[in-house]
């Protein structure tokens, strides 16, 4: 009797236990949304590092000067107001009334001074600003004045930067910190605090509503206008297995996934009735064929058209992503959808043409040297590329080395620029946030001078004069003229080609989550949480 | 003993050398350079340069190894590339997820496996021992992966009794610690009850030819005691060894586990260090799963004189 009773008791209490744990976390949900991102944070500076997670932690902390809009209009962020001089040689920025430091500081011109100096040390645009720059100086505590050595046609869209690296504006103290060096101080003035006490790398960091952000009062589109905080605190989760992510999300443990693999989305989509499955990102990303021009074959303008003409969009398309949804063939390479896109010069990239393959090799004499191919092996949105690369070009007559490795060895060893024999390369495809590449400065891929290019350091005097021409273009209509001739250069010097555009969509659930922005980058303002 | 136990630790100190010159070497010699992880996928030549600078990975593989060592012998493993954290701030934060991992499953496994063997030796041939072995060959056929995804398709998504995934700190409670920890125990358990199981069954049976079993017998001894009292502690020797290796494998063979269940412990510590090419943390990690595995060595050969009087040190 009595070892019954006991039995009884401990079952009582342990439902008991189980009941409080239960409403204990759900009481932690209410304001709480857990998001899976597509990796780690690792570096909590933005502008030491390109990389995508640093940025999109840069947006959650820190706030812009400008940011650019759904209709790619580049908008005042934390600037109130600008003016620009009838030369066009001085830009006077006033910042807005009541920005604050989430140590309470007030943010002052000499801030943005300081901040854009360092973001100028780094970014490609920013360092091409920065050759454009006289002097940039500070008028009073909100006003600072940027004064050119002649016009610049960017200056707007390098200080709207929506991507990597984005000039976000730190505290002078932080951004004093050299370039080179990271910082180790994390305030912002961004609408959310980074909680560094509670970042565990490798398992979450925490986020929290900064409670004096001040918001716009325009509605929010990508990066601009109010953004207005709607949940307590952000968590991101690391998860480095997508399976399990998506079974978390489908068990309600998690509320948000940033980009679940296309593989895994037929699990996704039986689940409509509490599972979004939104492309949140409606320009996308576009793949790269990207050659070396150091080493034989490639060093060989004929060979390179000869590659290219082997290659088709679609193939890349079909092969990686698979379902049309989620692709496009593009002709573009600033993108389909923006300001620049042209399709001149990129015919032959659209459909394969063996014979004209073949007709080049002969005119450019291919002797059967090796071509090696690396293919990166554990990014499911990259690994297909390289094959199907290979096979074309095996298909025109190149004798090829397909080598596979992970990703992290292939970012090394693209940086090489010794012959393929000896640890080099002479293809790689790589993907790019389309808002990355929206003009041909801000594409890394289309640098040819020589030895400070892109990885494949492609070297045309012609293509540099171009691209010089457009940086001092102030004139939208020429600058999109110019971007037309260098995209057919482009393609005749074969400095890289489009292998297609592709979107990822994100997954969150529908019966919690609501407000979710449209954005290159994701956004965790004007999110809802039930 | 005491002699014993401290020429056994002080044996640790050249192989821990070995293993850090190895890991050292290995590294270095492996493709993939961190600076270019740093930078960042849009990285370019120049600030890939820079940061190798910064990092000192410009300098000769000599000079790299005497800095590290340097540091090493004071005590300091260095700070990982990435956190800018000491990677023994890293470690410690991790330690505690494997190592509770690693004891549940070690609990779940010694609870199923040592009496799946004693009663499969003790009925040998009926249907019971056929089914144990069964079990076994499936035991070790599955990929833990599988197993995972399986059980937690079963008992996390279709049953919903416990949590996909995710780590709970005792602190928080037992409960919440122990219900996240349920369902990877099982799943790395599967294959260590496996291999205990057939090794436990294999002993018994020897042990249970012996004279002295039969003599207890003729004795009138119950069989309860014949089989745990006479049996399973002759038997138990082979049995601590394996429970031995299977602790030292367990420390490494979580990382899979550690993966589907996203439990930040070192499994996945070493694994992203790994794939970012973070030497300081690789390098660190390695040493103490060596030190592990030495000290687990050490209890193992300790436990022996307790379970057999006539092994002396």
């Amino acid at each position: 009797m009595i070892f019954r009773r006991t039995v009884k008791c401990v079952i009582v209490l342990a439902l008991i236990l189980v009941l409080a744990v239960s409403f204990g976390q759900i009481a932690l949900a209410e304001t709480t949304l857990r998001v899976v991102m597509h990796s780690d944070l690792k570096i909590v500076d933005p502008i030491w590092t390109t990389a995508y997670m640093s940025r999109n932690y840069g947006y959650m902390v820190y706030d812009t000067l400008f940011a650019m809009d759904e209709k790619l209009d580049i908008k005042p962020q934390m600037v109130e107001s600008y003016s620009v001089s009838e030369d066009k040689l001085t830009y006077t920025f006033t910042l807005r009334d009541g920005l604050l430091w989430h140590d309470g500081a007030p943010v002052k011109a000499e801030d943005a001074v300081a901040s854009v100096k360092r973001w100028g040390q780094k970014d490609s645009l920013g360092q091409k600003l920065m050759e454009f720059t006289r002097e940039l100086k500070v008028v009073d505590d909100k006003t600072f004045k940027l004064i050119l050595k002649e016009p610049f046609g960017l200056v707007m869209m390098a200080l709207a930067k929506p991507s990597s690296n984005v000039p976000f504006i730190m505290p002078k103290r932080i951004a004093d910190t050299p370039a080179n060096e990271q910082i180790s101080e994390y305030v912002g003035s961004g609408p959310f605090i980074f909680k560094v006490e509670d970042w565990k790398p490798g398992d979450k960091a925490v986020f929290v509503k900064n409670p004096t952000y001040k918001p716009r009062s325009e509605p929010s589109s990508w990066a601009s206008g109010a953004k207005v905080v709607k949940v307590d605190r952000v968590e991101w989760i690391s998860m480095p297995d997508h399976q399990t992510a998506v079974n978390a999300l489908i068990a309600g443990e998690i509320d948000f996934i940033e980009q679940p693999p296309h593989d895994l989305l037929p699990l996704l989509e039986p689940e409509s009735d509490t599972i979004a499955l939104v492309n949140v990102n409606p320009l996308g990303n576009q793949y790269m064929f990207r050659l070396n021009h150091l080493h034989p074959p490639f060093n060989n303008q004929k060979l390179r058209r000869a590659a290219l003409a082997a290659i088709q969009q679609e193939d890349f398309l079909k092969a990686v992503i698979g379902d049309p949804n989620w692709y496009k063939v593009c002709p573009a390479m600033f993108v389909c959808g923006t300001p620049l896109a042209t399709d001149a010069g990129t015919e032959i990239v659209m459909k394969s043409d063996f014979d004209l393959a073949k007709k080049l090799l002969k005119e450019g004499s291919y002797d059967g040297t090796p071509v090696v191919v690396m293919q990166s092996t554990d990014l499911a949105v990259l690994t297909n590329l390289a094959p199907v690369a290979a096979q074309a070009l095996k298909r025109a007559g190149f004798n090829v080395d397909l080598q596979s490795m992970d990703w992290q060895t292939l970012v090394s060893r693209r940086a090489k620029k010794e012959p393929p024999s000896e640890g080099g390369w002479n293809v790689f495809l790589t993907a790019w946030v389309a808002a990355d590449i929206l003009n041909p400065i801000m594409a890394a891929g289309f640098s040819a001078n020589c030895d400070k290019a892109w990885f494949g350091w492609p070297c045309d005097e012609k293509m540099e004069q171009l691209r010089d021409a457009f940086v001092r273009e102030t004139d939208p209509e020429k600058q999109k003229k110019l971007a037309e001739q260098i995209q057919v250069r482009a393609m005749e010097v074969v400095t890289h080609a489009s292998a297609g555009q592709y979107y990822v969509p994100s997954a969150w659930r529908r019966d919690r989550v609501d407000g979710v922005l449209n954005g290159p980058v994701p956004y965790f303002w004007n999110i809802t949480k039930k | 003993m005491l002699g014993f136990i401290f020429k056994r630790l002080l044996a640790t100190i050249p192989v821990l050398g070995m293993v850090a010159l190895f890991v050292f070497f290995m590294l270095r010699m492996t493709p993939g350079d961190p600076a270019a992880v740093l930078a960042g996928d849009n990285g370019t030549p120049q600030q890939i340069e820079e940061i190798r600078e910064q990092l000192g990975l410009n300098q000769s593989i000599p000079t790299q190894l005497v800095i590290w060592f340097g540091k090493l012998l004071q005590g300091d493993l260095g700070e990982s590339f990435y956190f800018k954290k000491p990677v023994t701030q890293l470690i410690l934060f991790r330690v505690e997820p494997t190592l509770a991992l690693a004891t549940v499953t070690l609990i779940i496994t010694i609870l199923i496996a040592v009496p799946l063997g004693v009663i499969a030796a003790y009925r040998h041939g009926s249907w019971i021992d056929r089914l144990v072995m069964g079990f076994s060959v499936l035991g070790f056929s599955v990929p833990v992966f599988v197993m995972g995804y399986l059980l937690i398709y079963i008992f996390a998504i279709e049953l919903k009794l416990f949590p996909v995934q995710g780590y709970r700190s005792i602190s928080d409670g037992f409960w919440p610690f122990l219900h996240r920890l349920f369902l990877p125990g099982a799943t790395l358990s599967v294959i260590y009850i496996a291999l205990i199981a057939r090794i436990t069954r294999a002993s018994m049976l020897e042990v249970l030819d012996e004279e002295y079993i039969r003599t207890a017998r003729s004795k009138g001894v119950k069989e309860r005691v014949v089989l745990l009292s006479h049996a399973l502690r002759n038997a138990a020797v082979p049995i601590v060894t394996v429970i031995g290796i299977g602790i030292a494998l367990l420390i490494g063979g979580v990382v899979v586990t550690e993966s589907v269940y996203n439990i930040p412990g070192l499994g996945r510590l070493t694994v992203d260090a790994v794939l970012g090419r973070d030497y300081p943390t690789i390098q660190a990690v390695i040493l103490l799963f060596s030190f592990v595995y030495v000290i687990i060595n050490l209890a193992v050969d300790l436990v022996y004189c307790l379970l057999d009087p006539r092994i002396r040190y």
